[in-house]
């Protein structure tokens, strides 16, 4: 699993994406991701909820407790 | 760029989201862990019916799940579930609700609900208030907590609703919280795939409403507070219950094979019929 991850490193593919206008700024994903992937950003959406960035793709192994805590649907980790 | 799609989107109604839930409710991430458990198990939501009742967590099936779903009146999701089952056993039952419906008002439906052991699976998001009315003391309310009704402090104890349905013989009792939501899932998965009364309290966070009264205004300090006083049934075994006092005990509390209800009723229709028509050919 982990040698793919690298493959799509070196691909440069997206693995975290964060859809925006879905999210409502509880900030659970900053907070409980256990490699502190996310950082809460100055970018308002359109509600006006300060979005999380990812700050560093790279940690990330694709645990997806994120994806499953995120009370929004608003984080997509694409694993394939 | 377009938006990027979750993978469970077809399983919501997707034209009504972003859902109405506040900021950091616990009630999106048991929706997010259903619809993750109904998709890990291939269950067709065609061949579902979604019960809920009054409350932020009855908006959990109704309108955001993708199923057939009855909201039902304050209290009756079980009675409604009960109605359902009976009629149509070949359907996956699902009852989601909250600690009001549940253990409040419908009490009694879930007790004897239980008892029976009718094949339904009951997850009661428990957030420990009335938090759509605006935050009144709820039966699970900790005591000594200032509510909207308890303005000086909570006198009474508050239910221990998985307990309760373990000595009223359910089937298949578990306790989780928002911040077990991998557990949770799997937990759910068990809960619908099993025969018998299957019953998850998942204690869940309010911030707007109970935790703004405890000091816990965010979501994160809630699922901090899961994360600490959390304890696995395991642990829980050589402790005293002065030591459990604060705790929540969460893993499986039971897991036990009952005869099941709709399955001895229309058995017993079965004997009745043959026995009538035994006894019409002996009459001629």
């Amino acid at each position: 699993m982990y040698t793919g991850l690298l493959e799509r490193h070196r691909r440069g593919s997206k693995l975290i994406e964060i859809t925006e206008n879905l999210c409502k700024g509880c900030e659970i994903c900053i907070e409980f991701c256990p490699l502190k992937v996310f950082e809460k950003s100055d970018k308002l959406n359109r509600k006006g909820y300060y979005l999380p960035i990812v700050t560093d793709e790279d940690l990330c192994v694709g645990c997806r407790l994120c994806e499953l805590l995120c009370p929004e649907f608003a984080i997509v980790i694409t694993n394939e | 760029m377009s938006e990027p799609r979750h993978r469970l989107m077809g399983y919501v109604r997707e034209e009504i989201m972003p859902h109405r839930f506040c900021s950091g409710c616990g009630c999106g991430t048991v929706l997010n862990a259903f619809t993750n458990a109904v998709e890990g198990i291939d269950l067709d939501p065609g061949r579902m019916v979604c019960v809920s009742g009054i409350g932020c967590s009855s908006w959990i099936p109704s309108p955001y799940f993708k199923s057939d779903t009855l909201h039902t009146t304050h209290g009756r999701p079980i009675a409604f579930a009960t109605g359902v089952k009976m009629m149509r056993p070949d359907l996956t039952v699902v009852v989601i609700a909250g600690d009001g419906d549940v253990a409040g008002i419908g009490g009694n439906h879930l007790i004897h609900a239980a008892r029976r052991n009718i094949d339904l699976s009951v997850f009661m998001v428990n957030n420990m208030i009335y938090g759509m009315t605006g935050g009144q003391v709820a039966p699970t309310t900790p005591a000594g907590v200032k509510t909207t009704t308890t303005p000086h402090r909570n006198v009474e104890p508050p239910f221990r609703v998985a307990d309760l349905v373990v000595a009223a013989g359910a089937g298949y009792v578990a306790r989780w919280t928002t911040y077990h939501a991998f557990p949770l899932m799997e937990s759910m998965q068990n809960a619908m795939t099993r025969k018998g009364f299957s019953f998850i309290e998942i204690i869940s966070q309010c911030p707007e409403n109970y935790g703004r009264r405890i000091g816990l205004r965010r979501a994160i300090d809630f699922l901090k507070m899961f994360k600490e006083k959390a304890i696995r049934i395991e642990k829980t075994r050589d402790m005293s219950e002065e030591e459990l006092k604060d705790r929540i005990i969460i893993g499986r509390l039971c897991d036990r094979d009952r005869p099941e209800f709709a399955d001895e009723m229309h058995k017993l229709t079965a004997e009745q019929v043959a026995g009538l028509k035994a006894s019409k050919e002996a009459a001629g």
